[in-house]
């Protein structure tokens, strides 16, 4: 039988053609630095939504100044001392001068036009926002942080899945960040979850898909297995919106695709509902 | 992590479970003695070549599968089917019998024997319906204080483009957030392959065990050496590397204790491995015995919580 691969890819993905970081894989506009970050990173052409990193995303979330991180120093370890064409501890050093983050996540406290939070952010570019102990650990003390607060948490993920270096620990981070969730559940807190592209894999089929409100992002991929992957195993023929928030919407998985500059106004509404406190 | 430091954490461990006043109820006598049992396994770290055979063990084709175990181990076995909303996943199997003298819930991934089974089965790859069928039974027992019984053996969640519409990812989390709130005694026991998200989904319980033969990794070895080495040939390679083994999962706590198979593995004799399993089961269960539900879920979501390693 085919072998399966249940999607925990982790940021190693083909490339696409070679192009500009700044050009836009839609429509193929161009934009400068300074022009992409006053956009938050959308095409003004075409909408194409371009990957935002963890801490711009706070910037535009958050009230200024009102950001306080939690669990900076949080640093992954090697538990299986693992090696594959490259040792795991030098692609963690790699991400960390890459991204100038210790982890795929930041959490911390904020306010959304006055009303408290808490933030969980996933940054793709640190090892294609991959799931290990760090991160599994940062969103549950967001939750409990969230709890003792008592402040919703708002999640913003953009992850390829589980982080195959960390094994099997990879794995437990799913059930972990499952009951991390639950326990803010009983602590009557709301979890808010907005999925960036990519949410796939073993944060989709853990914390990501248990917010009280689901919300996306246009034309996000939240697939559990990648396309590559179900189109190898299957044969068939994929939609054109494979697992695209679109898709998602259409089949009731999630409430809403969001874009990105109607996002904050979004969720300062819905803390405004779920009575997060001024 | 050289072998003598994780004996020393589970002595450590042994010493501070020793000095514990014991709590009402709760059996730590079986605790103890499965820590002492652990660390005496400890010393027979696998080699390389070892795990690859225990992966190749726990794919055996005459392996027995949750409906064989089932048929050995549980009396007046009624099958549930159907999920309530969309269809019967025939690669998840749930119902109730009687096993050591009371009902319980018996929830499992099932492959199939010849073409037409594996078929029907998908090779024990649930559907979200699967899934869905599984929270639908174990919501059941939960109700009616049933022990549930979980028997791990997937490959994976079935990765279709309708399971992906139908919500597979959604499914997973939805599943473990419900084992995470039960408050009847839950064991889970990979019997073959622990196969990522797909198994996780069945596997938050009080007690997780782990056949010797068995695997349990994140991701299948051909996975991982085809987005890791790019050359799913690398396999054997990519097994060594994170060893998908029991004695390695009992090492970083991710299982609890190891169940013993027949000489050679569970596939040359059904009747024992089931007899061994059954044991388990029945120790494992009567450990849980007398804990109140709300203790036993909050116990079961620490012992979840605990599970990463970060500095």
């Amino acid at each position: 039988m085919a072998k399966i691969d249940v999607s925990v890819e982790t940021g190693d993905q083909p490339a696409p053609p070679p192009s500009h970081p700044n050009t836009c894989p839609s429509c193929h506009s161009h934009y400068r630095d300074d022009e992409l970050e006053r956009e938050l990173w959308v095409c003004t052409q075409c909408g194409h939504h371009f990957p935002m990193r963890a801490r711009p995303r706070i910037a535009s979330l958050a009230d200024p100044g009102s950001f306080v991180e939690e669990a900076a120093d949080l640093h992954s370890e090697d538990p299986l001392h693992f090696f594959d064409l490259r040792p795991y501890t030098e692609r963690l050093a790699e991400a960390e001068m890459k991204t100038g983050l210790a982890d795929a996540m930041v959490i911390g406290r904020a306010a959304i036009d006055g009303r408290n939070t808490m933030l969980a952010v996933m940054d793709f570019a640190f090892m294609g926002g991959s799931m290990g102990s760090v991160v599994g650990e940062k969103f549950s003390r967001a939750c409990d942080l969230a709890a003792e607060t008592g402040t919703p948490l708002i999640s913003v993920t953009s992850s390829g899945g589980a982080r195959m270096q960390e094994g099997i620990l990879a794995l437990m981070q799913l059930p972990k960040t499952v009951a991390a969730v639950e326990d803010l559940r009983d602590s009557g807190q709301a979890l808010v979850s907005v999925m960036a592209h990519p949410t796939t894999g073993g944060v989709l089929a853990s914390f990501a898909t248990l917010g009280d409100v689901l919300l996306a992002e246009p034309n996000a991929l939240m697939s559990f297995a990648g396309p590559r992957v179900v189109q190898e195993i299957t044969r068939e023929k994929l939609p054109d919106d494979f697992g695209r928030a679109e898709q998602n919407v259409r089949y009731g998985q999630i409430d809403a695709i969001v874009p990105r500059p109607q996002l904050r106004s979004t969720l300062s509404r819905l803390l405004r509902l779920f009575d997060a406190p001024e | 992590m050289p072998q003598s430091e994780h004996e020393l954490r589970l002595r450590e461990r042994l010493g501070r479970l020793k000095n514990l006043s014991l709590l009402g109820g709760a059996k730590l006598s079986g605790e103890l003695e499965r820590l002492q049992r652990q660390i005496d396994r400890i010393g027979e770290e696998a080699t390389d070549e070892e795990i690859w055979r225990k992966v190749e063990l726990a794919r055996h084709p005459e392996r027995p599968y949750t409906l064989d175990y089932i048929a050995r181990l549980v009396e007046d076995w009624f099958e549930l089917h159907g999920d309530r909303a969309l269809g019967d996943d025939g690669a998840m199997i749930a119902g109730l019998g009687k096993f050591a003298g009371r009902t319980i819930a018996v929830v499992g991934q099932q492959k199939g024997r010849d073409i037409h089974e594996r078929q029907k089965r998908r090779f024990g790859m649930p559907n979200p319906e699967g899934y869905r069928k599984a929270m639908h039974v174990m919501e059941l027992a939960d109700r009616h204080g049933f022990p549930i019984v979980t028997l791990v053996d997937t490959p994976g969640a079935y990765p279709g483009v309708v399971a992906e519409q139908h919500g597979q990812g959604a499914a997973i989390a939805a599943s473990q957030a419900t084992m995470a709130r039960l408050t009847v005694p839950t064991v889970a026991c990979v019997i073959g392959e622990g196969g990522s998200g797909g198994a996780i989904a069945i596997a938050l319980a009080d007690r997780v065990l782990m056949q010797e033969n068995a695997i349990y990794s994140v991701i299948s070895p051909e996975g991982c050496a085809s987005i890791l080495w790019r050359d799913a040939g690398q396999a054997k390679k990519a097994a060594a590397a994170f060893r998908p083994d029991a004695i390695h999962c009992l090492e970083l706590g991710v299982i609890d204790d190891v169940v013993p198979e027949p000489k050679g593995g569970a596939q040359i004799d059904h009747d024992m491995a089931a007899r061994l399993l059954g044991e388990a089961l029945r120790d494992t269960l009567g450990e849980l015995d007398g804990i109140p539900g709300d203790e036993l879920r909050r116990r079961r979501r620490a012992r979840f919580r605990r599970l990463g390693v970060y500095a």
